[in-house]
C-alpha cells in the first residue's frame, strides 16, 4: 500500500493504482472526458490533470501511478485554470449539446465561458473534403469549429463529427481494447485532426464490422444509433419516457448483456452495462442492432390458445 | 483477444482462414473430417517426447495403455497425408500444448457436426487427460455454445436421457427422487432424440409433433427428406415467435412471446453462467410467454397447475437438480449471474468444473481415456462430386436467418457459394455468377463470391438463406449415433457455372 495526501488529506492507496482511482476512493471525483475503465488511457483530454509538488507540468490523474509521499492538489489555481481553458477550447469548437449532465456540472463549476472566443464560424464545408492540412485561416472575429455535416452511409450508425471532442475512445474500442478492427483512427493534425475511416471512404467500404462498441464509449453523441438519430431529427427521442431493462443477448452463447431502451413499447437503442463481467459493455452486430425481428410485425399467424383446445376437443384428441 | 494481447500462442485449426485464424500464430488449415487424425497424432508425438502428464494420468485416469496403443498408429507423416497439414506444424502444436503452463481447447461446430461427432470430442477429451489441462484454473475443455440457452435447455433436462441438472433418467435412484418431488411417475427409459424422431416420423412410429421454437423444416439437414417426414405427421403444433416454414406446415400455430425481451426468465451461457433475461416489452397481439401457454395446455390435458410465475417454475427447477439449489432469483440478481455448479444459498458457483479430478487421493471415479479412430466423412469426393463443401455462419447471421434477417446489416452478404481463387479461376467463375451445385441429394442454383480464405478444393455456404440458398437440400443426414447430431460440415458437391 501507498500513502500520498491528496488535498492536504493522507490516503492509502494500492500500489499501481492510479491518482484518479485514489482520488475517488475519497470520494473526490475529477472531471474525465477520455477516460473509461475499460479502455488503456490515452491521455489526450487533459480535463483529469492534477498538479503534483516538484512536477514541472499538471499530470493526468487518470494514468499517473500514485508514487510514496506524493502532494497531490486537484483544486489548486493552476488545477481549475487549465480545466476552464480545456474545457472552454471544447465547448466553442463543439457541438457538446448531447455530454451527459456530469460534464455540464463540470463546466459550471470551473465558470466555462467558451462565448469569449467569439461566436461559432459558419459552417462552410465538409471538413473530411478538404485536402490534407488545408484549412481555413481564421479572421480572429469568430471562434473556428469542426462543425460539418453528419455521416450517413449506413443503415445502422450515424456519425456526427460536429460533436467530437477527438477523445480517441471510439479509435481505442475499435481497436486494441475491444474489437481489434481497426477501422478507424486519426487523420490529420492539429486543429485539423479529426477521426475517419481509411482515406475517408464510407463505413461500409471500410474495414467496419458494425459492433457499435464505439457508440457504446462515444461520450458526445457523435456517434448514435440511426434510430436515435431519427427520431431525434423529428423529435420523437423521449429520453424521459424511455425504460431500460437488462437482459441477455438472444443469439449466440457468450452471454452478454444488454440494456434494452423501449419507448412506446419499441427497442429504440441498445446498451451494455460497462461494469459486467461477461463483456465488459462490448457487444457484437448482432446484439446491440439485431432486434428487429421482436418488432417488425407482419401478418403474423395468432391462433387463440383457447380455440386451438376448444377444436382440439372437438376433435376428440384430448 | 486479451489473451493474446498478453502473449497466449493461438492455434487455430480450421479448413478455412477464419477471422481467428488471422489473429494465431499459426494456422493450421485441416481438411475437413481428419480432426481425429490430428488429435491422436500430436498424442504420439506428446508420448514419444515423454510429455505426458504422468502423475495426473496415473492418479486421474483409466486405460492410457489402451489408448497410447491407438494413438501409436497415428505417425506424422500419415496424420499429415491425412489432414493436409504439415508434420513440423502439428509436431510443434503439440509440444507447445503439451509443455504450456495453462491450455485451452475451444471448439465450437466444426468438431461437432459429424457423423462422428462424439469421437471428435472424445479425441479432444484424451488430449487434455494426456497433459492435465483439465480442471484447473486457466486450463480446460471449452466448447463454445452457438445460442443463448443452448447450455440451459441441456441443464433444464430438454434433452432425451436426462433429468434436470444432468441427472441420468436411467437411474432408478435420481427418477426416484425427482418423482417424489413432482408427485409423478417418469418413464424408466430415455426417450428418442431429435435424428431419432426423424427416422420414427419417416417409419410411420411417430405421429404427433409438438414443436417449441425451432425450424426443422429448414434446419435439418437432407431437408427435403425432413419435410416430407413433417407433412406425413397426422398432426403439428409449432409454438414459435415467428411463423417459420416450419410453422406454416404445422396444424396449430401456438403465438409465444420472445423469451429475451418479452416475458422473464434465465439463460445459461457457454461459461455455465445462469444469467436473467428480463421482459422489456409488450409481446404482440396474443402472443403470450412459454412457461403460460404450457400452463394453460396443461390445464386443457386435465391438471391444474394454477398460474406460476418463471421464479415460481425456476424455484421448482431449484428442488429437483441440486447443482441450481442455490440459485435464487435475487442472487442471479446481485451477482450478475452465477455459475453451476451452485448447491446452496452460500456457494458462490464454480470457475471451472473438473477440479475433482486432481484430488489426491481421488475421491471420485476417475476419467477413462476411450481411444478413438478417424473415419473419413460419409459422403466421399469422387470426380463427380470432387469439392468439399461445409457450412457456418456470417458474423452478422444467424441460425436460419428468422431473427438475424429481420435487420437491416451493411455488412451481409446473402446466400452464396464461396469458392477459393484457384478453383474460381480454373471454372471461369467470377463474383456473382449463379452456379449450380449439386450434391448426391440435390442440386441448387446460387451465385458465387470468390473467398479468400478458402483453399482449394473447398467451398463454403451460410446455413442463413434458406429462401435464396437452401443448402440443406445439398447436405448429408447421415448422423452420429451418440449426439444425434447431422454431418453438416462435410458435403461433396460438383459445381457448374450456369
Amino acid at each position: 500500500m501507498i500513502s500520498l495526501t491528496i488535498d492536504g488529506q493522507t490516503v492509502v492507496s494500492p500500489e499501481g493504482a492510479t491518482l484518479l482511482e485514489a482520488c475517488r476512493s475519497i470520494g473526490k471525483d475529477q472531471p474525465t472526458l477520455c477516460y473509461l475503465e475499460t479502455l488503456a488511457p490515452v491521455n489526450v483530454c487533459r480535463v483529469c490533470v492534477v498538479e503534483v509538488e516538484g512536477s514541472r507540468t499538471l499530470v493526468p490523474s487518470c494514468s499517473r501511478k500514485v508514487e510514496p509521499g506524493m502532494k497531490v492538489q486537484t483544486e489548486s489555481e493552476r488545477v481549475r485554470h487549465s480545466r476552464k481553458v480545456v474545457f472552454e477550447l471544447l465547448a466553442s469548437s463543439v457541438d457538446l449539446s448531447l455530454v451527459d449532465d456530469s460534464v455540464q456540472e463540470w463546466m459550471t463549476n470551473y465558470q466555462v465561458d467558451p462565448g469569449r472566443f467569439g461566436d461559432l464560424a459558419p459552417l462552410v464545408d465538409d471538413r473530411d473534403e478538404r485536402h490534407a492540412g488545408h484549412h481555413y485561416e481564421n479572421t480572429g472575429t469568430h471562434a473556428e469549429t469542426v462543425f460539418q455535416p453528419v455521416k450517413v452511409d449506413n443503415s445502422l450508425y450515424v456519425r456526427d463529427y460536429s460533436r467530437c471532442i477527438l477523445c480517441y475512445k471510439c479509435v481505442e474500442a475499435c481497436g486494441d481494447d475491444a474489437q481489434n478492427t481497426f477501422a478507424i483512427a486519426v487523420a490529420g493534425r492539429g486543429f485539423d485532426a479529426r477521426i475517419s475511416t481509411e482515406f475517408d471512404v464510407a463505413l461500409p467500404q471500410g474495414a467496419c464490422v458494425f459492433c457499435g462498441n464505439c457508440i457504446g464509449v462515444c461520450p458526445t453523441g457523435a456517434l448514435m444509433f440511426r434510430s436515435e438519430h431519427e427520431l431525434r431529427a423529428s423529435d420523437l427521442w423521449h429520453e424521459e419516457e424511455q425504460t431500460v431493462t437488462r437482459t441477455v443477448c438472444s443469439y449466440c452463447g457468450v452471454g452478454c448483456n444488454l440494456e434494452l431502451h423501449v419507448q412506446d413499447n419499441r427497442i429504440v437503442k441498445v446498451t451494455s452495462p460497462i461494469d459486467h463481467s461477461v463483456t465488459s459493455g462490448h457487444l457484437c452486430i448482432k446484439g446491440r442492432f439485431g432486434y428487429e425481428y421482436v418488432q417488425q410485425l407482419g401478418d403474423l399467424a395468432t391462433t387463440p390458445i383457447d380455440d386451438v383446445l376448444r377444436r382440439a376437443r372437438e376433435a376428440g384428441t384430448v | 483477444m486479451r489473451g493474446v494481447r498478453n502473449g497466449a500462442r493461438l492455434y487455430t485449426v480450421d479448413p478455412r482462414r477464419s477471422e481467428s485464424a488471422k489473429w494465431a500464430d499459426i494456422w493450421l488449415g485441416i481438411d475437413v473430417g481428419s480432426d481425429i487424425a490430428l488429435a491422436n497424432g500430436m498424442a504420439r508425438v506428446i508420448i514419444e517426447r515423454g510429455l505426458q502428464h504422468r502423475d495426473f494420468i496415473a492418479n486421474a485416469t483409466t486405460s492410457f495403455d489402451d489408448y497410447a496403443a491407438k494413438v501409436g498408429e497415428y505417425p506424422l507423416d500419415r496424420v499429415e497425408e491425412i489432414t493436409g497439414i504439415p508434420s513440423d506444424v502439428i509436431e510443434e502444436m503439440a509440444v507447445s500444448y503439451a509443455s504450456a503452463g495453462m491450455a485451452q481447447i475451444v471448439w465450437t461446430l466444426g468438431i461437432t457436426e459429424h457423423h462422428n461427432a462424439t469421437d471428435n470430442v472424445l479425441a479432444l477429451i484424451n488430449l487434455a487427460l494426456l497433459t492435465g489441462h483439465v480442471g484447473r484454473y486457466g486450463s480446460g475443455l471449452v466448447p463454445l455454445r452457438g445460442q443463448n440457452n443452448v447450455q440451459g435447455g441441456g441443464d433444464m433436462g430438454a434433452i432425451p436421457n436426462k433429468l434436470p441438472g444432468f441427472q441420468d433418467v436411467e437411474d432408478d435412484d435420481l427418477r426416484a427422487r425427482a418423482e417424489r418431488i413432482w408427485n409423478h411417475t417418469i418413464p424408466p427409459k430415455r426417450g428418442w432424440h431429435l435424428t431419432q424422431m426423424f427416422e420414427a416420423m419417416a417409419a410411420g412410429k411417430l405421429r404427433g409433433l409438438y414443436v417449441i421454437g425451432e425450424n426443422p423444416a429448414e434446419s435439418e439437414a437432407d431437408v427435403v427428406h425432413a419435410r416430407q417426414a413433417l407433412e406425413g405427421l397426422d398432426f403439428m403444433v409449432v409454438q414459435d415467435i415467428f411463423l417459420t416454414r416450419t410453422a406454416q406446415m404445422a396444424d396449430v400455430v401456438l403465438p409465444a412471446a420472445a423469451d429475451w425481451c418479452e416475458s422473464e426468465g434465465t439463460v445459461t451461457s457457454s461459461e455455465r453462467r445462469v444469467q436473467r433475461v428480463r421482459k422489456a416489452l409488450e409481446p404482440p397481439g396474443e402472443a403470450r410467454p412459454d412457461v403460460d401457454i404450457i400452463g394453460m395446455l396443461a390445464r386443457g390435458m386435465g391438471a391444474d397447475w394454477g398460474q406460476p410465475t418463471p421464479e415460481d417454475a425456476w424455484n421448482e427447477l431449484r428442488l429437483v437438480s441440486p447443482m441450481h439449489a442455490g440459485m435464487s432469483y435475487q442472487r442471479l440478481e446481485e451477482l450478475g449471474g452465477i455459475q453451476w455448479p451452485c448447491y446452496d444459498e452460500n456457494h458462490p458457483g464454480e470457475l471451472f468444473i473438473h477440479g475433482r479430478l486432481w484430488k489426491q487421493p481421488l475421491e471420485s471415479p476417475p476419467a477413462p481415456f476411450i481411444a478413438v479412430d478417424w473415419v473419413p466423412p460419409v459422403d466421399r469426393l469422387t470426380n463427380d462430386f470432387p469439392y468439399r463443401m461445409t457450412t457456418g455462419r456470417h458474423l452478422d447471421g444467424f441460425n436460419t436467418g428468422v431473427q438475424s434477417a429481420g435487420y437491416d446489416s451493411p455488412i451481409r452478404t446473402g446466400g452464396t457459394i464461396d469458392i477459393s481463387p484457384e478453383d474460381a479461376d480454373r471454372l471461369a467463375i467470377h463474383d456473382g455468377d449463379l452456379v449450380k451445385v449439386s450434391s448426391r441429394r440435390g442440386t441448387i442454383e446460387v451465385p458465387a463470391r470468390r473467398d479468400l480464405a478458402l483453399r482449394s478444393g473447398l467451398v463454403f455456404m451460410s446455413v442463413h438463406y434458406g429462401e435464396d440458398a437452401d443448402v440443406n437440400q445439398l447436405t448429408i443426414d447421415t448422423w452420429d449415433p451418440k449426439s444425434g447430431t447431422a454431418e453438416f460440415k462435410a458435403t461433396a458437391v460438383q459445381l457448374q457455372k450456369v
